[in-house]
């Protein structure tokens, strides 16, 4: 009976985050520098609309919530996905050294390519996703590969990933510490996160990643369940253990690496968003899809924000800092003994 | 596949963490049917050996059989239908109630495409009644007492409906009549459906009292094996435990009580009862 009322609240938050997520995503589209009513947004979507409000909505505005959307839900699945593994809610894909990497190997490209702001219009397109990724995988990889010994115990991987993480902060702020102006202003820019200078060329990447990560996601779930129990009662009850663990790593590490690739990283939505789901569907564990949602509530609702109340244009991944670090304390203060766990 | 077909087996099998070989070359079957329970001292490798049975821990050399086929041409999940584990440590899952908990022993009988089903249901429903957890099944696991969790995880073993099951110290961390109603229990299981039994004690007496075979591991190899009175004999508990003890009839069971000698001949507990 329990079980069935918590299913059947999961599926009903899962449902509400979806249209909140959406309903931001059309306030979204009318935010900005030069105003569209709900009404002329309506229209636009449907075929109609002046040939300027098309541009602003199809080729600014949309692509911009599309992207706000999907990197919403990739940070939240992965962060969903770690947490639940690691048994642990504040093991976000960070810890594992896929942030740094991906801002390690942003940065690189900018100052290292001295690729200043005339230079980086064609790099900023093609070349500063693809050095973020690239930084990303070969981050991870050398932490699951640092972590190997027979197999990967979650406890070593968070130790040598929050290793790793310093190690390549380190070197990032090196990086722009001997950058020409120009260049260290394009990274610190970057490494803020931000939704703005997104275009449908960085949708694409987001995208994929999240269709084809979330049915593998969703396929491991119950693994993922059986997986609290300990290795050794999981393999006893037919886990794979070390094929999951490296299964659920690669989801997280992929839609990590394609959400930061797009938008820089944007902090706290992978830590954040998993935990308020939780919440919401009051389950055990983060539930996966309503996570995602719940971080793409975030990241448009933020994004929204920015353009419309605060003055100037405010990057994304600062709201999501202000809102996330307050919040992470409040969890910290309020949270009763036994509800310490993912 | 004939009833002689062990239930498990090893065969020449060596067993070592990192650098210490544990077992080099050990040949022993476990009949279909039986409570067979390792004993030996600390670190003889009783629960190494239990380990290898159970496929959580892969054997250098040799090999492991499950009913006469290797462990390691069967799937895993197939391994897990056929063979349930109750391992030393487990994690209690935080927010999960005892029925969810036991539920988990149905995972091997499930899939993407075959979700939890009624006869799933009915399945926990047993295992819940057997370990006497009707009453505490909506509880938080977190919640329960130690002697209700190990029946919890006992629930669960049962739930996997697994014709033979490996218990690694099940009576670990539980006062006597804890310890007592955890191997009725397994005993019930064992008369009842038939189920074979491999365990891990460390108390002498209870292996002698609950188990029809008892096997000493010890440097390497199996130091004595049989029926517990064969077995628990002063020369061999000499020997593998290096215990100076008496091997009387328990007076409430008829099976061998281990009675340490004293040691020391000052002893501050009084000579004989109290009359009164």
């Amino acid at each position: 009976m329990i079980a069935v009322r918590t299913a059947r609240r999961r599926v009903v938050v899962t449902l509400l985050c979806l249209v909140v997520a959406v309903g931001l995503g059309l306030v979204g589209i009318t935010a900005g520098s030069s105003s569209l009513t709900v009404a002329d947004v309506a229209r636009t979507l449907l075929g109609g609309g002046t040939a300027g409000q098309q541009l602003i909505v199809f080729d600014l505005r949309l692509p911009r919530v599309a992207a706000g959307l999907l990197v919403g839900i990739a940070l939240g699945l992965a962060g969903a996905l770690t947490q639940t593994f690691a048994r642990n809610p504040l093991a976000t894909p960070d810890i594992i050294g896929v942030t740094s990497g991906a801002s390690f190997g942003a940065v690189a490209a900018i100052v290292l390519a001295g690729g200043s702001y005339s230079v980086g219009a064609g790099l900023l397109a093609l070349g500063l996703p693809a050095a973020a990724v690239l930084g990303a995988l070969l981050a991870s990889a050398v932490v699951y590969g640092l972590s190997w010994r027979g197999g990967v115990d979650s406890y070593r991987l968070i130790l040598i990933g929050i290793g790793a993480t310093a190690v390549l902060t380190g070197i990032t702020t090196y990086l722009i510490a001997r950058a020409q102006i120009t260049d260290a202003a394009a990274a610190a820019q970057w490494l803020v996160g931000s939704l703005s200078g997104v275009s449908w060329a960085s949708v694409w990447p987001v995208l994929v990643a999240v269709l084809v990560i979330t049915p593998i996601a969703l396929a491991q779930s119950r693994d993922l369940e059986v997986s609290q129990l300990g290795d050794e009662m999981s393999t006893a009850l037919g886990v794979t253990v070390q094929r999951h663990r490296l299964l659920i790593i690669v989801c997280a590490v992929v839609l990590t690496a394609a959400a930061v690739s797009a938008s820089g990283p944007i902090e706290f939505v992978a830590f954040v968003a998993p935990q308020i789901a939780r919440r919401l569907a009051k389950t055990a564990r983060p539930p996966l899809l309503a996570s995602g949602l719940v971080g793409a509530v975030i990241v448009v609702g933020g994004d929204a924000l920015t353009r419309s109340i605060l003055p100037g244009e405010v990057p994304v991944g600062i709201i999501t800092t202000i809102v996330g670090a307050p919040y992470l304390i409040w969890l910290l203060t309020r949270r009763k003994q036994r509800e310490n766990l993912a | 596949m004939t009833e002689t077909t062990p239930a498990l087996e090893v065969r020449g099998v060596t067993l070592a963490y990192e650098r210490s070989v544990v077992f080099d070359g050990l040949d022993l079957q476990i009949e279909k049917g039986r409570i067979t329970t390792l004993i030996g001292a600390n670190g003889s490798g009783k629960s190494t050996l239990l380990k290898a049975f159970g496929r959580l821990l892969t054997p250098d050399s040799g090999s492991v059989h499950l009913d006469g086929r290797p462990l390691r041409e069967l799937p895993t999940r197939e391994i897990a239908r056929r063979l349930a584990i109750l391992p030393q440590k487990s994690l209690t899952p935080t927010a999960t109630t005892v029925r969810e908990l036991v539920s988990r022993g149905r995972h091997p009988h499930q899939s993407l495409f075959r979700p939890f089903t009624p006869r799933d249901r009915e399945v926990v429903d047993a295992a819940l009644a057997a370990t006497g957890l009707e009453q505490l099944a909506d509880r938080d696991a977190g919640s329960l007492s130690g002697g209700q969790l190990q029946r919890a995880w006992i629930a669960l073993v049962l739930a996997q409906e697994a014709p033979t099951i490996l218990l690694d110290e099940p009576t670990t961390f539980l006062d006597l009549s804890h310890q007592l109603d955890v191997l009725e229990l397994v005993r019930a299981v064992n008369r009842e459906r038939g189920s074979t039994v491999v365990m891990v004690l460390h108390d002498l007496s209870l292996a002698g009292r609950y188990s029809d075979r008892l096997v000493v591991v010890g440097e390497g190899r199996v130091l004595a094996d049989g029926t517990p009175w064969e077995v628990l004999t002063p020369q061999t508990l000499r020997d593998a435990f290096d215990l100076e003890a008496l091997v009387v009839p328990d007076p409430s069971s008829g099976s061998p009580l281990v009675v340490p000698v004293v040691r020391t001949a000052t002893t501050h507990a009084p000579a004989s009862p109290p009359t009164s």
